[in-house]
């Protein structure tokens, strides 16, 4: 039985749409024209308990707003959505105390306060026993590797890396059945990266909680997400695997070279795209129908050293089929 | 601990810890509190002039340091603070949790309160040592009874929280518009000239006073300081009429503010989150 759940999913909202400059000003003022737009256009999905759900879309794809609704932060206007069996903008308690969102770019944890502070105050707010409380924050830092100093100083002293731990600890102290994660990794290194990558594989494991993840950094959908939504300008695209999603919408393959001797790019011509040549080494992209065939023919014309087979980068794969705005 | 004290003990206790990282910002908030001292000076000296039948320059200073010590206790930002959170979309987290944020914004004035509470008390001491008439006069302390001070501890927590009521009301318009707190400055108008806060009802013509007491601006200052340096038997209104007239408006207005909340949370848009 799925977990969360979207039938027809739509959400419109209306903007102010003023023209620049003195006129422009004086005619908003004088008469304001609205605009209508449509962040969200009927997208269906649902998500089992424990799936790691990856939700890609360029920038104003409606990602957002799509999580917004889930969470019952805004109304949808129309369609039906189900998340845990309850109707997330209604914000029945029983409801919130199961679900979780974080924002990358924003932050429920009090300033100038330490964390514990604010994580005190939401063990009290859902109800969390003390004892229960001191378990879970243990358990809690040891996934995420902070120390309980970093818990003790005012969060406005934490780096970016500590403070989004920090802001973890705060969104899943409660043990949350759904997790809806907006962008978690923005801004960090790559150390944060994976550290929050690995908290959140390891929690997925331990707890059997949902994730419904959107980012830009497609190495956390590639960490985490054994299947992916893909909407573009509010319309859902692509709902499946990952691999098959590569399989399917990946054309080419790419085929790099170890030569015996040096070659020059109009002798690699006939068999692709030529990327790039430098001495002994080479770079082609290859129709994945015409593979075979290549790899045939470049073996029996060049003395090979080495050969390796691979799929373009997944941001590549994306980036192409947004730019192309179908997965047709 | 019941859940309800446990959340109250952890709201309380965060939020004092905030308020104590800004004393120094609370201190000068209690210092830039004058208007009641300054119109003290004014009175003091329009009472001085020959042909001025109204209180003595001993009792204007006894009323304008009552309204001083309530307005201390009563000081109420929610708009502000709300504007913002809907504005920048700070209040999305918040609305996420099983507990209404409003609780989060009482919290934070409660905790305030008990901060400014050291300042306000060496205010009022600074207050009798340069000015002693104040505290004793023609042979006779300032003094107040026990049913006095209860009904002025009364009126001063329902002041606060009539007053928390309305302009958290007001602050839902952010759900609709991006400076909810111009209704509060309007608002400020009537509580101006209404509340006691520049003049004592007791100098103001019958007409303006008979309208003044069908609003509740009367009982959250003028009243429970009349009750503070005259006692309330020698109060021109009655302590039922305080109370049910200010409790009446204390109730319009929390009804009002569900029905905008529920309303605006429809409307929330959760901008910038």
């Amino acid at each position: 039985m799925p977990i969360v759940s979207a039938r027809e999913l739509t959400k419109h909202y209306q903007v102010a749409d003023k023209a620049p400059g003195l006129i422009g000003t004086l005619k908003h003022f004088l008469k304001r024209k609205y605009r209508t737009i449509e962040a969200v256009k009927g997208i269906s999905f649902e998500i089992e308990p424990g799936e790691v759900v990856g939700f890609l879309g360029p920038n104003g794809a409606g990602k957002t707003t799509a999580l917004k609704v889930l969470t019952g932060l805004v109304h949808p206007t129309a369609g039906q959505v189900e998340v845990l069996g309850y109707t997330p903008f209604k914000r029945h308690r029983d409801f919130l105390k199961q679900i979780t969102l974080v924002m990358g770019q924003k932050q429920q944890l009090i300033w100038d306060l330490p964390a514990m502070d604010s994580l005190r105050i939401n063990a009290a707010v859902y109800d969390i026993p003390q004892k229960e409380f001191k378990k879970r924050l243990g358990e809690l830092r040891e996934m995420l590797s902070l120390d309980e100093k970093e818990l003790t100083q005012p969060v406005r002293k934490l780096s970016l890396g500590q403070r989004m731990k920090a802001e973890f600890m705060a969104a899943m102290l409660h043990q949350p059945k759904v997790l809806f994660l907006d962008e978690p990794t923005l801004g960090l290194d790559v150390n944060a990266q994976t550290a929050v990558r690995d908290f959140l594989r390891g929690y997925n494991e331990k707890h059997q909680a949902a994730i419904l993840l959107t980012s830009h950094y497609m190495a956390d959908i590639t960490a985490l997400c054994q299947r992916v939504l893909l909407i573009h300008e509010g319309k859902l695209m692509y709902d499946g695997s990952l691999n098959r999603l590569v399989d399917q919408f990946s054309p080419f393959r790419e085929v790099k070279l170890e030569l015996a001797a040096e070659v020059s790019s109009e002798q690699l011509k006939s068999f692709g795209e030529v990327e790039w040549v430098e001495g002994r080494m080479a770079r082609l992209i290859i129709r994945r129908e015409e593979l075979t065939a290549t790899i045939g023919r470049l073996l029996d014309q060049l003395e090979v050293k080495d050969l390796t087979i691979t799929d373009p980068p997944i941001e590549e794969i994306i980036s192409r089929i947004f730019s192309k705005g179908t997965v047709d | 601990m019941s859940g309800t004290a446990r959340k109250a003990r952890a709201l309380f206790s965060a939020y004092y810890a905030y308020m104590l990282e800004y004393r120094a910002e609370i201190l000068l908030w209690a210092i830039s509190n004058i208007l009641p001292l300054i119109m003290m000076g004014i009175w003091m000296q329009v009472s001085s002039k020959p042909g001025f039948d109204g209180p003595s320059a001993v009792e204007f200073a006894r009323y304008f340091l009552a309204v001083f010590i309530i307005r201390q206790f009563t000081v109420v930002w929610v708009i502000w603070e709300f504007e913002v959170q809907v504005v920048e979309g700070k209040l999305s987290p918040f609305l996420l949790q099983p507990m209404d944020p409003v609780w989060r914004f009482l919290a934070g004035h409660i905790a305030e309160r008990v901060t400014r509470l050291p300042f306000s008390i060496g205010f009022i001491i600074l207050f009798f040592v340069l000015y002693p008439k104040a505290l004793y006069h023609q042979d006779q302390f300032w003094s107040i009874g026990i049913a006095d001070a209860a009904i002025v501890i009364l009126m001063v927590t329902m002041t606060f929280l009539v007053r928390f009521t309305m302009q958290y009301t007001f602050a839902m318009l952010a759900f609709w518009v991006e400076r909810a707190s111009a209704i509060e400055r309007f608002w400020w108008i009537p509580y101006l000239f209404l509340s006691g806060l520049v003049a004592p009802l007791d100098v103001f013509p019958q007409g303006v006073k008979t309208f003044a007491y069908c609003t509740p601006f009367p009982y959250l200052l003028y009243y429970p300081a009349a009750v503070l340096i005259h006692g309330y038997e020698n109060v021109d209104i009655s302590f039922t009429q305080a109370v049910g007239v200010l409790g009446a408006w204390g109730v319009g207005f929390f009804l009002l503010n569900r029905w905008l909340w529920r309303l605006g949370l429809k409307h929330y848009s959760a901008m910038g989150a």
